[in-house]
């Protein structure tokens, strides 16, 4: 589904990715851990289209223009951005009007979602009126409406609070489960990504490389709680923060 | 946490219009005070009646309101129109320097620089190319206007997140539906403000342009009164044409309300 072949990227002098490979199976979900400023969010963008590796090729379901690439993957910010002047349901139909559909045949397509994703009875709310939890599942929504094969998301729970974050992660992970998605997850949070998905990469400080690559546990107690404190998740995760130790300067 | 607050918002909004309201009274009681006793002419060395109380302004007011209702509509129309032209091109402006980086950074200098020139010194060139009918005064207020609005809707189209932009595009928008969908909307309150400020220049303009060279408005009587020494019909002038630039400041200020429902 996405393969990364020998991708090199910089910004001027300043290296952000040196020569590096990466597969994802369709289906798969991927997590990319590393420190901050390495490169983790200009990887997705590159994997997104939203900009062109200096040197190697990504495709993406075979595609490796960007603009083909953009076609085929939706983006979620690290803060939801959801547009204050619409109510919550416009805000999720957003591709779908993008693509000339009509406000009520898009608002409808995009309210099915609503009572599974916990927002209903919220269609018609502006984001202001939103709880943080409630906003970032508009914003996931209105990445899944988008109907794209691969769902990119950027560090997507880093501006809540913990208690929300971790009730966001276990949401995630059901959503997941039901509607299957190619998914690449930028994260700071080794639990998060180890929670989320089914391998993460641990990228070195800049220019970021792969530290290495881990196997999520699995299978994994649906509860969240239960599975961050499995001892085969635990001995995973020190493997993780050993990896990301190495890969810091 | 929200903050806790002494006051209702309903005593707010009243502590909003009362102090300057009493304030007002109370500067047109003094005023009052001051010429009815001749105190005023006397601290400004002048006759009596050229400096006309509050009381003769509103009588010149009362007595006049046929001749200022149609003079008054005069410079209204010149206002509004001279305005709605200065909106419509500041915001096409804004909108192209938006679409096209080259044409950005051509004329967005050219325009800040612009306003070195004094556009009221104009107006008796234009009057000289047009002559004396409206056409003129709709230049002068449009050009009086267009420029804060086209600063103002500039900086506001480019104030957009760009993560929000990145969105957009892999929610397959075009480059206009993100003009539209995101960047007009996040642009309308630079616009609001940017019109406001042109809304308080505009009666200025419309004046002076009035001035140079026209047969009737409010600028014309304001002279001709000024020339006559009808000062207190002049004040009268005047007040309505403070009048006229505070409904259209607040009829902009209602709008923005209406609209801007988000913030």
């Amino acid at each position: 589904m996405v393969s990364i072949r020998a991708i090199s990227h910089a910004y001027g002098e300043l290296v952000a990715i040196a020569r590096l490979d990466l597969d994802l199976p369709a289906h798969g979900v991927l997590a990319l851990v590393g420190p901050s400023g390495c490169g983790k969010s200009t990887l997705l963008e590159l994997i997104a289209g939203l900009q062109q590796p200096g040197a190697g090729e990504i495709a993406v379901d075979g595609a490796t223009a960007p603009g083909e690439r953009l076609s085929r993957c939706a983006l979620m910010p690290q803060r939801d951005l959801l547009l204050p002047w619409l109510a919550a349901i416009d805000n999720a139909a957003l591709a779908l009007r993008n693509r000339g559909m009509r406000r009520t045949a898009a608002r409808a397509e995009a309210g099915r979602h609503f009572e599974q994703f916990g927002l209903a009875g919220f269609e018609r709310a502006r984001p202001a009126e939103l709880s943080g939890g409630m906003r970032q599942r508009v914003a996931f929504l209105r990445t899944l409406v988008a109907g794209k094969p691969l769902l990119a998301l950027d560090e997507p729970f880093a501006s809540l609070d913990a208690i929300t974050r971790a009730e966001m992660q276990g949401w995630l992970a059901r959503a997941l489960a039901a509607e299957p998605r190619t998914v690449v997850l930028v994260s700071h949070d080794v639990e998060e990504a180890l929670y989320l998905a089914d391998r993460v990469v641990v990228l070195s400080d800049r220019p970021a490389r792969v530290v290495e690559q881990l196997s999520a546990p699995a299978p994994r107690a649906a509860d969240r709680d239960a599975a961050v404190t499995d001892p085969a998740f635990v001995a995973v995760r020190e493997r993780a923060m050993a990896a990301l130790h190495r890969g810091s300067r | 946490m929200k903050r806790w607050r002494p006051t209702s918002h309903i005593g707010d909004k009243l502590a909003n219009w009362l102090l300057p309201g009493l304030a007002l009274a109370g500067l047109i009681a003094i005023w009052q005070l001051a010429a009815s006793t001749g105190a005023l002419a006397d601290l400004l060395g002048l006759e009596a009646f050229l400096v006309p109380s509050p009381a003769e302004i509103a009588a010149a007011l009362w007595e006049n309101r046929a001749l200022l209702a149609e003079n008054a509509s005069v410079t209204l129309r010149e206002i509004v129109f001279g305005f709605l032209i200065g909106l419509a091109a500041g915001l096409g402006f804004a909108v192209l320097l938006r679409l096209s980086e080259a044409l950005r950074r051509i004329f967005y200098p050219l325009m800040v620089g612009s306003q070195a020139v004094p556009i009221l010194v104009l107006a008796p060139i234009l009057i000289v190319w047009f002559g004396f009918g409206i056409g003129p005064k709709l230049i002068v207020v449009a050009l009086i206007c267009f420029f804060p609005i086209a600063v103002n809707a500039a900086d506001g189209l480019r104030s957009v997140d760009p993560e929000a932009n990145k969105m957009m595009r892999s929610l397959d928008a075009s480059r206009l539906q993100i003009l539209w969908r995101v960047e007009a909307p996040t642009a309308l309150p630079f616009v609001f403000s940017g019109a406001r400020v042109a809304a308080t220049y505009a009666p200025i303009a419309a004046i002076f342009g009035e001035w140079v060279g026209a047969d009737s408005g409010l600028g014309v009587l304001i002279r001709e009164d000024s020339a006559r020494l009808e000062t207190a019909r002049l004040f009268a002038a005047a007040a309505v044409l403070a009048a006229i630039a505070l409904a259209l400041f607040a009829l902009l200020a209602l709008a923005e309300r209406r609209i801007v429902t988000w913030r």
